[in-house]
């Protein structure tokens, strides 16, 4: 039987797996969204933050994805079920991309039109809203596109814990040494890898400053 | 210090020096008052503390001595930072105009967060645009649709804005290529000439400063060395402006001599 043959028989399992995958994408990149980007504006605000703060999510991303699930099970709440697992380790690992692109991003508008905003009495807020963060959006959708599709090929690993998605496949193939079952898994991982990196690219076209 | 008169000067400095966190003395003792209406030229070399200066005014720097009383109220204990800003025009040589802008949301900038009624803002930016010779069709382009020379005069016309009494520009012409230099120079001596505003003026080129500034204010490595009217300026016996003007006649007669070839 080959793939093509399995994923149409298999359609509700395979359509379940990829739903399932894409949630724990999405839960974990919006909490990334909602964390890393103040976090990446609060260093820009306060300098003396910013090697704490880029040191920790560097140190996330260096430990092995298995090996943080295992960290992560003694949490309360967090530890119960799986899911929750996945997506706290899964934001982890947006954190840093995030965080340094809305860094660099802001650092990276052009100090003459920051200063003359400030010259001319904007508030911190207003110059935030209105110059820093529009300027920057193009770098800032940057860091998200690079999140999202690594955040998608690591949740193939959640099903290591029982955590779903299309890894199921991925590991009961690897458990039956049959690779086209691996490919179930692995093919519309890929599909959904590619398709995050075009839509992100284009927003980030149109969003990127004139 | 006499208080009696500061009565005429919009913006005094009472021994101010600025120095950096690692100790290095960008500007010392200043003291220098600057009368309502004037146009007040800081001259000097790159690195002389001119542009330090401007920055005071409007507390885009704290002094790290003195204080600089600007209608009467010092810009560090008296004055709101924001409302400080706001009735100060502030224009500088990369003209800082927001990419992401219409030039009419640039113009309209300070109106806007000064939430002005959006008709008020609309008629104000036409009326700017008019002053400082630009067509209003501009309003709706965005600034890198735009030359040099317009990029400048949106720049200017966004400090005048709020219609601020204070205005203060940073060589806003001297990324210009020399004809757009000259025709907006024209044109800031004739819209100075209505408007009446108090202008601190900062460039390193003499001949504008001869040009533009009812005072000139000669800076040297931190210092005040000289502050003089242009005339008394060019026949200065001080060996520091003495120094200047040479530079300047050589510069000329070189041109002359290469003109006349």
């Amino acid at each position: 039987m080959n793939v093509w043959q399995f994923m149409s028989q298999n359609r509700t399992e395979v359509l379940e797996l990829t739903l399932e995958h894409l949630w724990l994408v999405g839960v974990s990149m919006a909490l990334a969204v909602l964390i890393g980007i103040p976090l990446g504006i609060l260093i820009t605000r306060w300098p003396k933050l910013n090697k704490p703060v880029l040191g920790g999510a560097n140190i996330i991303q260096t430990v092995p994805s298995l090996a943080l699930f295992g960290f992560l099970l003694p949490v309360p709440w967090i530890g119960e079920r799986a899911d929750r697992l996945a997506i706290l380790a899964l934001t982890l690992y947006a954190l840093l991309p995030l965080i340094r692109n809305t860094y660099t991003g802001i650092r990276g508008d052009d100090r003459a039109v920051v200063e003359a905003g400030r010259g001319m009495g904007m508030t911190d807020r207003q110059l935030l809203s209105q110059v820093e963060l529009p300027l920057a959006l193009g770098v800032i959708i940057a860091g998200v596109r690079v999140a999202t599709v690594i955040s998608v090929g690591l949740a193939t690993i959640a099903a290591a814990i029982g955590a779903g998605g299309l890894g199921e496949f991925i590991f009961r193939g690897l458990a039956m040494v049959s690779n086209q079952l691996i490919l179930v898994g692995a093919i519309p991982a890929a599909a959904l890898a590619m398709l995050a990196d075009v839509s992100l690219g284009w927003l980030e076209k149109r969003l990127a400053p004139h | 210090m006499d208080d009696s008169g500061s009565h005429d000067s919009a913006i005094e400095f009472r021994n101010v020096s600025y120095r950096l966190d690692g100790g290095r003395e960008l500007l010392s003792q200043l003291n220098l008052q600057i009368l309502r209406g004037e146009t007040l030229v800081l001259l000097g070399r790159s690195g002389s503390g001119k542009t330090t200066t401007l920055k005071l005014i409007n507390h885009l720097l704290a002094p790290s001595e003195g204080e600089i009383r600007v209608e009467g109220r010092s810009t560090t204990t008296e004055w709101d930072v924001i409302r400080l800003r706001r009735m100060i025009g502030y224009v500088i040589q990369d003209v800082g105009l927001f990419p992401h802008f219409t030039v009419e949301r640039n113009v309209a900038l300070v109106p806007k967060i000064e939430k002005w009624p959006a008709e008020r803002i609309q008629r104000r930016v036409r009326e700017l645009l008019h002053l400082v010779g630009l067509d209003s069709q501009i309003a709706s382009r965005y600034p890198r649709e735009l030359s040099g020379g317009q990029r400048q005069r949106v720049g200017v016309a966004r400090a005048l804005a709020a219609d601020p009494p204070i205005l203060l520009m940073d060589e806003p012409f001297g990324a210009l290529d020399p004809i757009t230099r000259a025709e907006l120079q024209r044109e800031f001596l004739s819209l100075q000439n209505r408007l009446q505003k108090t202008v601190v003026f900062v460039t390193h080129d003499m001949r504008e400063a001869l040009l533009l500034g009812t005072r000139i204010a000669l800076i040297e490595a931190g210092r005040l060395v000289a502050l003089n009217t242009p005339e008394e300026f060019l026949n200065s016996k001080d060996p520091l402006v003495v120094a200047y003007v040479d530079a300047f006649r050589t510069d000329l007669k070189t041109s002359d001599k290469r003109g006349n070839s």
